[in-house]
C-alpha cells in the first residue's frame, strides 16, 4: 500500500502545493443476540482513500474506493479541481503548514485477533439467558463488534504513517416491565464498554457478575420510587460522567465549533476565542485532558488524520480553560492552541476537529467518603437520555438507575432519575472529585457531528463526582 | 451540470445497475439450491460543499458503493458487507470470498427462527436524473447572492443508487440524481434563520426566494429578546419543528418489534391507558416520496399504509421478521421497522390565521436535539432552535433566547393539539451519515395548548 500511494503521488502532474492520500481498511465483525435468537451476525470489509490536495490556498478532496492508481490519480486530479474552483472564495487562505511532513506508526495493544462465531454467538446467548432473572424480564439483548482498522497517510512533503487500531466494543442490557411500567437497564450504556484492544477484553472476568446485577436492578428499578423534584447534591457515576464530560466540555471545546463552521448542524459554542487562558471553566477541582496516549482507550492514536502527532494536553487545569479542542486548521485560522484531534469516521469523509479521549482528571475522595460528605443527594448511574442546546450550554441529561443519599449513606433505589442545568453553573457546583480507585473508562463509537455527517469514537475516563444544588427530578408516576 | 456531465453519470449508473446484475446471477450460480441470499447495493457519487460566512469552509467529491451479501441456508443467517467498484472482476473477486466465508460461517451459527427467506417475484426499476449543479459553479453560484450576509451551510448533491437482488429471482433499482442545500444565516447576535432547497432540478430563483424569506426572518430577530419564564404556553410549531418531533415516532416508537418488547412510547396508546387526538392522523405515503418502496428483504411497501389515524394507533409498522416472531401480518416494514416515507395529514387551521389562533404564546421554527426523556410515557425533551418568536394578540412582538422544553407526545399529539394547519410542507431528509440519505416527510405546522417549557 506504502508504495502505491509514494508512486501515485510522486507522478501527479498538478502544480498543487501539497498532496496527501490516507487509505482506510476496515475489517469488523459483529454478532446480536436478543431474547435468545441471532438477530445479527455480519461482517464488514471496507476500503478505500482520501484524497486532498492544497492548490491556492484551499484544500479540495476526492474520496474513492477504487484504489488502483489511475483511480487515485483521477481522484488527485478532481481534488486538485475541486481546490482551484473555490479557492476565490476560500474562508482561510491555508499552506502547507496545515500538514507539516510526519513519520512514524501506532498499533492498538491486543492479544486475541478473532473469536469463532459460534463461540461469540454462545457467549451472547448465555448472557441472554442470565439477564433473565424474573419473569419481569420482557426483553435481553447483547452484542459485541470488533474492528481491525488500518490506515496508510503519505503525502507529497515526505509524511509516511501506518496505524493500526483494534477494538472490541460490547453490550448488554435488559427491559423489565410489569404491567404499564416498563424499565431499562444496561452495561454502563449502549456499547459503553468499547476498548482497544482484542478479544482477550470480552468475556472478561466479571461478565456475569455485571450481567446478574444489571438484570436483577431492572427488576429493581420497576418498584423504586421516582426520582423526586428537588435541587440536591447530585453524585454522577463514571458511566454518567462519559456523558457529562462528552457533551459539556468536549464539544463546546471544539475550535470549528467556535469559528463557525459547524453553525448549521452540531451548533456553535458559548465559549469564545478570547475565552482560551483567561476563563474560569469550572471549580478549581477540575482537571480535563486531551490523552491520546491511554493505553486501551477507545480513541487513542499515534497521529491524527492530518499527520500531527498525538500528545497529552490540559484542555483545562485546577478550572482554568487552557486550550481548545482544534487540529492545524483550526488553529490557524483561530491562532489559539490546540491539539491533534483533525480526525474523519473512515476514507470518505475529511478531516474536522474531533474528540478524541477526553479524560478529567482525578480527585482525592474515596467513593465512600464523597458519599458520606453529603446529608442529602441523589446518586446517578448511566446515561439513557442526552439533549443540550447547540451552544452547549442549557442540558437536560437522564439516567437508569439512581439512589438516594440521607445522612451521609446511600439508602433507596431510585427510578428515572434526570437532571438539568447550565453548563457553567454545573461545572462551577463540583466539590467532590473521586480518586483514581473511582476512575474508569468507557467510550462510545457514536459521536455525531459535521457536514457531511460522521460519527466517531471517542473515549472518556472520569472519577465519581459531586455537584452542589443541582435540579433534580423524576418521570411520570 | 453541463450536458456532457449529465450523460456521462447516465451512463456510468447504468453500467453499476449492468454489473449489481452480473454480480447477483453469479452469485446466484454460486449457492447451493438449499441456499439463499440477497444481495443489495448503496452507493453514491456526491459533491459535498460547505460553507463558513459566505465562504467555502471544505469541498469535494465522494465516490462510494456498498454491496451487501446475506446468506441464509438451515435457519441459519450471515451477512456480509463489501465495497461495490462498478468493475465487474474486482467486485467478483471481493464477492466471491465473501461467499466463501459467509457460507462457512453460517454453519456455526445458532439456529435463526426468524430468518426471512426471499420468497417474492417483485421487480421495480426507479430511474429519476436530475439537474444539479456543476461542481465549478457551485461556489460562485450559492456565495455571490449571499456575500452581506453570515451564511452558513451545505450543499450535497450527485447521484445516488440503491439495488436488490436475491435467490427468489426478485430485482429492485433506484437511482437518482439529486441535491440538497441546508443553510443558516446569522445575524450579528448571533441568532439565525434556517433554510432548505432540495431537489432533482436546480432551481436558481427558488434558492433566491428561500434567501429573502431567511433574511426577512432574520431582521425580524434583530429586534430585542423577550426573556421567558419556565412554564406551559401556547405553542405552534411550525413544519420544520414537527417533523423533528415525528421522528421520535421512529425510535422506540410505531415499530412492532418495539411494541412487542415494551422499547415503545406508544405502548400505553396500544393498551388503551393514554390517547392521541382524533385530528391527528400519520400515515406512510410513497406517492410523492423519494425513496424506494422496497426494503433489505425485497418486498415492495404498500403505497399508503394509515399508522395512526384520527388518534387511533391502527397499524404499527411490520417487517417480515417481526411477523414471523410475533405471529402478526407484515407490511414489508423496513427491517428496523422506522416511518420511511411519513406524512401527517393536514388540519383545518389557515396559513393565515396561525397567529391569530396562537394569540399569545410561542411561534416556533425549528427544535433541536429531541431525546426522550421519559420513554414508556412518551415524554421528549429538546431545545428550540432558529428563529422562533413571542406572540401576543396575534402579531409577533419579539424574539426569545433558546428554551428547553420537556414534554409527552400524548400531550402534543393528544389533548393538547388545537389544530393542525391546512397545508403542508416537505421536509427533506438531509442527514449524510455515512451516505446521503434519502426521502423526506410532509407535515403541517401544528398548535398545541399548554406546551411545556423547563429551562
Amino acid at each position: 500500500m506504502h508504495k502505491l500511494l509514494s508512486d501515485v503521488v510522486a507522478a501527479a502532474t498538478v502544480s498543487a502545493d501539497w498532496i496527501g492520500i490516507r487509505t482506510v481498511k476496515d475489517i469488523s465483525r459483529a454478532c446480536a443476540i436478543r431474547d435468545a435468537h441471532p438477530e445479527r451476525n455480519s461482517q464488514h470489509f471496507g476500503h478505500g482513500a482520501m484524497v486532498e490536495v492544497l492548490a491556492q490556498g484551499q484544500f479540495g478532496y476526492s474520496a474513492t474506493n477504487n484504489l488502483s492508481a489511475e483511480s487515485l490519480s483521477a481522484a488527485i486530479v478532481i481534488a486538485y479541481n475541486q481546490a482551484v474552483a473555490a479557492s476565490a472564495w476560500s474562508v482561510h487562505r491555508f499552506t502547507p503548514a496545515a500538514r507539516p511532513k510526519a513519520t512514524g506508526s501506532y498499533v492498538s495493544p491486543h492479544q486475541l485477533e478473532s473469536i469463532a462465531p459460534g463461540e461469540l454467538n454462545e457467549i451472547l446467548l448465555q448472557v441472554c439467558d442470565r439477564l433473565k432473572v424474573s419473569d419481569k424480564i420482557a426483553q435481553t439483548s447483547a452484542t459485541a463488534r470488533s474492528h481491525d482498522i488500518e490506515t496508510w497517510f503519505v503525502s507529497s512533503n515526505g509524511s509516511d504513517i501506518y496505524q493500526r487500531q483494534c477494538l472490541v466494543e460490547t453490550h448488554f442490557g435488559t427491559i423489565a416491565q410489569d404491567g404499564p411500567t416498563t424499565q431499562l437497564r444496561t452495561d454502563h450504556g449502549y456499547l459503553a464498554h468499547s476498548y482497544q484492544g482484542g478479544w482477550e477484553l470480552f468475556p472478561g472476568v466479571d461478565l456475569w457478575q455485571r450481567v446478574q446485577q444489571v438484570g436483577e436492578q431492572a427488576v429493581e428499578l420497576l418498584y423504586a420510587d421516582n426520582c423526586p423534584d428537588v435541587a440536591t447534591t447530585l453524585v454522577l457515576a463514571p458511566d454518567q460522567m462519559m456523558l457529562q464530560i462528552h457533551e459539556s466540555i468536549g464539544h463546546p471545546l471544539e475550535l470549528d465549533r467556535i469559528l463557525g463552521d459547524e453553525r448549521n448542524y452540531a451548533g456553535g459554542s458559548f465559549i469564545k476565542l478570547e475565552d482560551f487562558g483567561a476563563l474560569t471553566y469550572g471549580s478549581e477541582l477540575m482537571n480535563v485532558t486531551f490523552d491520546p496516549t491511554v493505553a486501551g482507550e477507545l480513541a487513542s492514536y499515534g497521529f491524527d488524520d492530518v499527520g500531527t502527532p498525538a500528545t497529552r494536553e490540559y484542555l483545562i487545569r485546577s478550572g482554568k480553560l487552557e486550550r481548545g479542542l482544534g487540529g492545524l486548521e483550526s488553529q490557524q485560522r483561530a491562532q489559539v492552541p490546540g491539539v491533534a484531534n483533525a480526525r474523519s469516521s473512515s476514507w470518505n469523509r475529511p478531516a474536522i476537529d474531533r474528540m478524541a479521549n477526553i479524560n478529567l482528571e482525578p480527585g482525592d475522595r474515596s467513593f465512600g467518603e464523597i458519599i458520606a460528605n453529603i446529608d442529602h443527594g441523589i446518586y446517578m448511574e448511566t446515561n439513557r437520555s442526552w439533549s443540550i442546546d447547540d451552544q452547549r450550554h442549557k442540558f437536560q441529561f437522564g439516567c437508569e438507575y439512581g439512589r438516594l443519599i440521607e445522612n451521609g449513606q446511600l439508602t433507596r433505589t431510585l427510578k428515572n432519575p434526570n437532571y438539568r442545568s447550565i453548563t457553567p453553573q454545573f461545572w462551577h457546583s463540583l466539590s467532590q472529585v473521586g480518586d483514581r480507585n473511582t476512575w474508569e473508562i468507557y467510550g462510545t463509537p457514536f459521536c455525531g457531528k459535521g457536514e457531511p455527517n460522521q460519527l466517531i469514537r471517542v473515549g472518556h475516563g472520569a472519577p465519581v463526582c459531586a455537584f452542589d444544588n443541582i435540579e433534580v427530578f423524576g418521570g411520570a408516576v | 451540470m453541463t450536458d456532457a456531465v449529465a450523460a456521462t453519470i447516465a451512463e456510468k449508473v447504468s453500467l453499476k445497475e449492468i454489473i449489481f446484475g452480473q454480480l447477483a446471477d453469479r452469485v446466484a450460480a454460486n449457492v447451493p439450491t438449499a441456499t439463499h441470499f440477497t444481495l443489495t447495493l448503496s452507493g453514491e457519487d456526491s459533491q459535498f460543499s460547505r460553507f463558513n460566512r459566505a465562504r467555502v469552509r471544505q469541498t469535494g467529491q465522494v465516490s462510494d458503493g456498498n454491496l451487501t451479501l446475506t446468506v441464509m441456508q438451515s435457519e441459519r443467517t450471515a451477512a456480509a458487507t463489501l465495497p461495490f467498484v462498478g468493475d465487474f472482476e474486482a467486485d467478483w473477486s471481493l464477492l466471491k470470498t465473501a461467499l466463501a466465508d459467509l457460507q462457512t460461517m453460517v454453519p456455526q451459527l445458532p439456529v435463526d427462527p426468524f430468518v426471512v427467506l426471499p420468497t417474492g417475484t417483485a421487480t421495480s426499476r426507479t430511474v429519476n436524473h436530475g439537474q444539479v449543479l456543476a461542481t465549478d459553479a457551485i461556489a460562485a453560484t450559492l456565495l455571490s447572492p449571499v456575500q452581506s450576509l453570515d451564511f452558513t451551510g451545505i450543499y450535497a448533491g450527485g447521484l445516488i443508487f440503491r439495488g436488490y437482488a436475491d435467490s427468489a429471482g426478485q430485482r429492485h433499482w433506484f437511482e437518482g440524481t439529486n441535491y440538497s442545500l441546508d443553510f443558516s444565516l446569522f445575524d450579528d447576535q448571533n441568532r439565525a434563520v434556517k433554510g432548505t432547497v432540495a431537489g432533482s432540478q436546480w432551481q436558481q430563483a427558488t434558492f433566491l426566494d428561500k434567501i429573502d424569506q431567511a433574511k426577512q426572518q432574520l431582521a425580524m430577530l434583530g429586534r430585542p429578546a423577550k426573556t421567558i419564564e419556565r412554564g406551559q404556553y401556547r405553542t405552534y410549531l411550525a413544519p420544520a419543528a414537527v417533523a423533528e418531533l415525528l421522528h421520535m415516532f421512529s425510535w422506540g416508537g410505531v415499530g412492532e418489534a418495539d411494541l412487542q418488547q415494551g422499547n415503545s412510547a406508544f405502548g400505553l396508546l396500544r393498551q388503551g391507558q393514554r390517547q392521541l387526538s382524533p385530528k391527528f392522523t400519520l400515515q406512510e405515503n410513497f406517492q410523492q416520496a423519494n425513496v424506494p418502496r422496497f426494503n433489505a428483504y425485497g418486498e415492495v411497501a404498500p403505497m399508503q399504509l394509515p399508522v395512526i389515524q384520527q388518534g387511533q394507533l391502527v397499524n404499527s409498522l411490520v417487517s417480515s421478521r417481526s411477523a414471523k416472531e410475533y405471529q402478526v401480518t407484515s407490511n414489508y416494514a423496513s427491517r428496523g421497522e422506522h416511518l420511511r416515507a411519513p406524512e401527517i395529514l393536514a388540519g383545518s387551521l389557515g396559513e393565515n390565521k396561525i397567529l391569530t389562533a396562537l394569540d399569545r404564546g410561542l411561534y416556533l421554527s425549528n427544535l433541536h436535539y429531541l431525546n426522550w426523556s421519559d420513554h414508556p410515557n412518551g415524554r421528549v425533551t429538546g431545545m428550540t432552535r432558529y428563529a422562533c418568536f413571542w406572540v401576543e394578540r396575534g402579531e409577533i412582538v419579539a424574539p426569545i433566547d433558546n428554551l428547553r422544553f420537556d414534554e409527552s407526545l400524548y400531550h402534543c399529539f393528544g389533548e393538547g393539539l388545537v389544530d393542525l394547519t391546512d397545508c403542508q410542507e416537505t421536509i427533506p431528509n438531509t442527514d449524510t451519515y455515512d451516505q446521503r440519505s434519502l426521502g423526506d416527510s410532509r407535515v403541517p405546522g401544528m398548535l398545541v395548548d399548554e406546551f411545556t417549557y423547563t429551562l
